[in-house]
């Protein structure tokens, strides 16, 4: 019964999606306040709906009904809790059903926080969200719905896939998917304003805090996937370059753009074709990345169970969306005017030249992944593009990219002087070459592209640093320090994290692919083994029994210079339904360093193949990223985007003229 | 239990007896290892989803490398090595694929990307410099104040 | 300009999604079609003390398959190799992968026995000179010994009629 009411409440869910998608466009085309006004309501009935359909699925897998087929599949009454709970997105459906929960909160979010907005606005962005959840909920109910029945019933499930029996599954896919989903809602902005006719300043600053929030749950989302992959794969690797991690980068790297392509045409009211450009891209990517991963054209390691059919759907949807977008932004660009001037030199320049290096460094990205499936379409053989290609190419990209953040924020806006940057930024840059040239020693080895990357991550630091003073000192005078410091916008300082968190995130990069060591050896009880000045003590294997699975877990005593440090359990593991080994790596993690330990195969009763790791700063990486999602929060939640109920601006935007 | 303690015992008194000795490492040629571990790094798993040759589990990559081990041992360079599997299963099997004509625009398309969209920008910018800005008059600038109403603040 | 470049863009996109569709991305072809099959000796399954060789083969059309008692779509391509070796329209021989003798010897006898004869590769040694990263694969060899036609995975009965039999009647003439 219950299951039966999930596929109801999706199937009315739909049908409020389509009141939505009307009310909202049709509403704002003809003026009807009533019909724009009912928008709102709609859109949390459907949220209700979903919200209800999401909750039948989480109770049949929390109370074990294997008559439905999605849970058979991916669930075991031997699985605990947690992991049956999220176990509701262990799989191709399920996952949708979480896409789709997360497009209902996005949506409602906007009904609540756009009550300054004009109606107009909201009633369009309403309208065309409404648009993309029609899509989903059809192709959800259509080719991928979770609530089917299974019949016989079997007596128990097959179980969650090993792999995905871990805290991370419960974090890392609903914080993807915000993020992912989130840029929906900058799509949505980008095209009512189109609709509109209304590209300019305001629009810029009404999507901007959505972007910067969904960036921030991307930033998160990708970089738990990347520490996931790290502590449960079991070899160390913490980005490979899978089509699936390219699926959730790609729109990353756009949407930076767009975060700051943002930023000029707000200011400036310039550059809004492309600023526009970049919204209906970094959903489109989203929607790509959907498709590369469920539909199978690409093989990767976590690809969904894949169907030709649901390819087909997505690719329809894609084209229909995206193919629509596209040729509205054609029909309309010729009226989008020009804003406002700038000189060649000044900051709008180098967001701008920056945007061009992040767009590139996404084509690449597009190319190295699509490149195989070309070749393959057009008969001229199979290849692999693998990491040393998408390394090489990244890093070649990214880093002029690095050395302009240093330069971009201090320049000024409209008109910019390189001598003068040039004189303001010497002792920033003094400092990262020299450190830049002398740390490798301290930290062992001399290498180029060590010494190239510390370069890269201090000269950010060290010009944040000089941000900061000179906006100190400029400030109006009177005032003391710290009151300068506080009425500093958020925004700001919002920035400034993000951008050190950008530092942080090159320096882990840099000095794990630096200085990474590590040994395979044979074990039995008592041998050690030393590695980066640690000693490692192989203290022999025991049987465990888990809740659904028998591991063999190793105690391995770590010391250094005759002191313990700690202790580690690494594991081999059987999980009993589905018979798959995993391996459990045991990590040590630290501010300068993780020690990585997995067990490898049995060589005998006592004897084992041991794998001992030392990632020096491997943590920066992760740390990085939360820094920047920090920082992204920090700026959405600038005063300036709370400011209600400002009437004189629905007003002014209401009366302005189109462009 | 009581089977599972004399184990215990058991292995307690013989790791007391190999008490401090140095692991063996697993191969016995630390430095072919090392060699193969990176040349194995820019290979491809055929049959796994998508993994190294080094990362693979699978049987045949354990086979392959050992292939790759063997042919080390007798000496062969890397590149006759990566050109024996390439003969086997084409250049699939490549991580870093090959610089030929079908595959000049993969390593191209980059740098095109980035120097057609830096020339985009600065046509656009030389362009946007010589045709003035569009001035507001002066009602609009004012519904522009107010749209803007705290732009006397410093911005991002 | 710049918008029709973007829409084209898209419509290729779009048109490469589609043909990607319906392609398999874990088919290699192989690229010793064309090539000379590779060498080897092998002692054959059935009596190890007797060898055999791709040389031995000189001058006929013939089918190397390779295949495993652990394999589980041997096992459903064999009734369509069992058919095939009825039909004599070229010989048909074996190439036991990475199998313990006794399970191959077993399961030919419990599933019919297609092959003129199976050579026995133990450690694998073979199937990677011959490409082989699935099994079962099939390979057609001509009177040169040069290699035809590769199949990766089981044979189909459509398979058969519409790609091996015509090309081994045309080697055949040939």
């Amino acid at each position: 019964m219950i299951p039966e009411l999930g596929q109801f409440a999706l199937a009315l869910a739909l049908c409020l999606a389509l009141a939505q998608g009307v009310l909202g466009i049709a509403g704002a085309a003809r003026g009807d306040r009533i019909w724009m006004a009912a928008a709102r309501p709609v859109t949390q009935g459907q949220f209700v709906f979903v919200a209800i359909a999401f909750g039948c699925l989480t109770y049949s897998f929390v109370t074990n009904d294997f008559s439905v087929s999605y849970v058979a599949s991916h669930s075991n009454s031997a699985l605990p809790l947690p992991y049956r709970i999220a176990g509701v997105w262990g799989g191709h459906e399920g996952s949708l059903l979480l896409w789709m929960l997360m497009l209902c909160v996005w949506m409602t979010a906007v009904t609540v926080f756009s009550r300054h907005l004009p109606d107009e606005m909201v009633a369009r962005v309403l309208g065309v969200m409404g648009l993309v959840s029609i899509g989903f909920l059809l192709f959800m109910l259509f080719t991928s719905n979770p609530f089917l029945r299974l019949f016989p019933i079997p007596p128990d499930g097959r179980d969650l896939n090993p792999l995905l029996q871990d805290p991370g599954m419960v974090m890392h896919p609903p914080m993807l998917y915000m993020g992912y989903v989130g840029f929906s809602v900058a799509f949505a902005f980008a095209i009512a304003a189109l609709l509109a006719g209304r590209l300019d300043a305001t629009w810029a600053r009404w999507s901007r805090p959505w972007t910067t929030v969904a960036w921030a749950f991307l930033t998160v989302g990708i970089a738990l996937g990347s520490w996931w992959a790290y502590y449960e794969l079991g070899w160390g690797g913490w980005w490979f370059w899978d089509p699936v991690e390219n699926a959730s980068f790609m729109p990353w790297l756009i949407g930076t753009a767009l975060i700051h392509s943002l930023a000029v045409t707000e200011k400036r009211g310039s550059f809004r074709s492309w600023t526009v450009l970049l919204a209906i891209f970094a959903f489109a990517l989203s929607l790509l990345g959907t498709f590369l991963v469920r539909s199978g054209v690409l093989t990767s390691v976590h690809a969904f169970a894949t169907d030709p059919a649901r390819g087909v759907f997505i690719l329809i949807f894609l084209s229909v969306v995206i193919g629509g977008s596209l040729l509205l932004f054609a029909s309309r660009t010729a009226r989008i005017g020009l804003g406002g001037g700038f000189e060649p030199v000044s900051r709008e320049s180098f967001l701008l030249t920056n945007n061009v290096l992040l767009a590139a460094a996404t084509g690449s990205v597009l190319l190295g992944t699509l490149y195989p499936l070309a070749l393959d379409a057009l008969g001229l053989g199979k290849i692999s593009v693998g990491p040393p290609y998408f390394d090489a190419v990244f890093a070649a990209v990214m880093a002029p990219a690095l050395f302009l953040m240093g330069v971009g924020p201090l320049a000024r806006w409209k008109k910019a002087s390189l001598p003068d940057l040039a004189v303001r930024l010497r002792w920033a840059f003094g400092v990262s070459v020299v450190a830049a040239l002398l740390l490798p020693f301290a930290l062992g080895q001399w290498s180029a592209l060590v010494s190239l990357g510390l370069l890269l991550a201090i000269w950010i630091a060290a010009s944040s640093v000089v941000q900061l003073r000179e906006r100190v000192r400029n400030a109006a005078s009177g005032a003391g320090v710290w009151a300068r410091l506080a009425t500093t916008p958020r925004a700001y300082y919002g920035m400034l994290l993000a951008h050190l968190g950008v530092a942080v995130f090159v320096v882990g990069v840099t000095l794990v692919k630096g200085y990474e060591s590590e040994r395979d050896v044979r074990m039995g009880p008592g041998d050690t083994v030393e590695l980066g000045g640690y000693v490692f003590r192989f203290d022999g294997v025991r049987e465990v029994n888990g809740p659904n699975y028998v591991a063999a877990r190793a105690e391995i005593h770590v010391s250094r210079e005759g002191k313990t440090m700690t202790r580690m359990y690494p594991e081999k593991r059987i999980y009993r339904v589905q018979n798959q080994p995993m391996t459990e790596a045991a990590i040590d993690p630290g501010f300068t360093r993780d020690l990585y330990v997995s067990l490898g195969d049995s060589l005998g009763p006592t004897q084992w193949v041991v794998r001992v790791q030392h990632k020096p700063f491997v943590d920066w990486i992760w740390g990085g990223c939360l820094l920047m999602a920090l920082g992204g929060l920090l700026a959405a939640s600038d005063r300036r985007y709370r400011v209600a109920s400002s009437r004189a601006r629905e007003q002014a935007y209401a009366a302005a003229p189109a462009r | 239990m009581l089977s599972k303690a004399i184990t215990f015992v058991l292995l307690m008194v013989l790791a007391v007896a190999a008490w401090g000795k140095e692991a063996a490492p697993v191969a016995e040629d630390p430095v072919l290892e090392r060699r193969l571990q990176t040349l194995s790094a820019e290979l491809r798993c055929l049959v796994c989803q998508n993994e190294s040759l080094a990362g693979s589990r699978a049987e045949l990559a354990v086979d392959l490398r050992n292939q790759i081990r063997e042919r080390m041992r007798q000496g062969q360079s890397d590149e006759e090595i990566v050109d024996y599997l390439v003969s086997r299963y084409g250049d699939f099997v490549l991580y870093r694929p090959p610089l030929k004509l079908t595959t000049l625009l993969l390593w191209l398309g980059p740098l095109l990307l980035i120097v057609a969209g830096l020339a985009a920008l600065f046509y656009r910018l030389s362009r946007r410099r010589e045709a003035p800005a569009i001035e507001l008059t002066g009602s609009e600038r004012e519904r522009a104040r107010a749209l803007l109403s705290d732009s006397g603040r410093e911005r991002l | 300009m710049m918008r029709y470049v973007l829409i084209t863009a898209f419509v290729a996109l779009v048109a490469l999604l589609g043909v990607g569709l319906t392609l398999n991305p874990r088919e290699v072809p192989s690229p010793l079609v064309g090539k000379p099959a590779p060498n080897f000796q092998l002692p054959q399954l059935h009596e190890p003390g007797k060898q055999f060789s791709q040389k031995d083969m000189l001058g006929k059309v013939w089918l190397l398959n390779v295949w495993a008692s652990w394999c589980v779509t041997c096992r459903e391509e064999h009734p369509v190799l069992v058919e095939f070796a009825k039909s004599g329209a070229a010989p048909l021989y074996g190439l036991n992968y990475k199998d313990e003798r006794k399970d191959g010897i077993a399961w030919l006898k419990q599933f019919g026995d297609p092959y003129v004869l199976s050579a026995y590769d133990r450690d694998g040694r073979i199937g990677i000179d011959y490409g082989v990263y699935g099994v079962p694969e099939t390979y057609v060899i001509d009177k040169k010994g040069v290699i035809r036609y590769k199949r990766i995975g089981a044979l189909t009965p459509e398979i058969l009629k519409n790609k091996v039999l015509p090309l081994v009647a045309e080697l055949n003439k040939g």
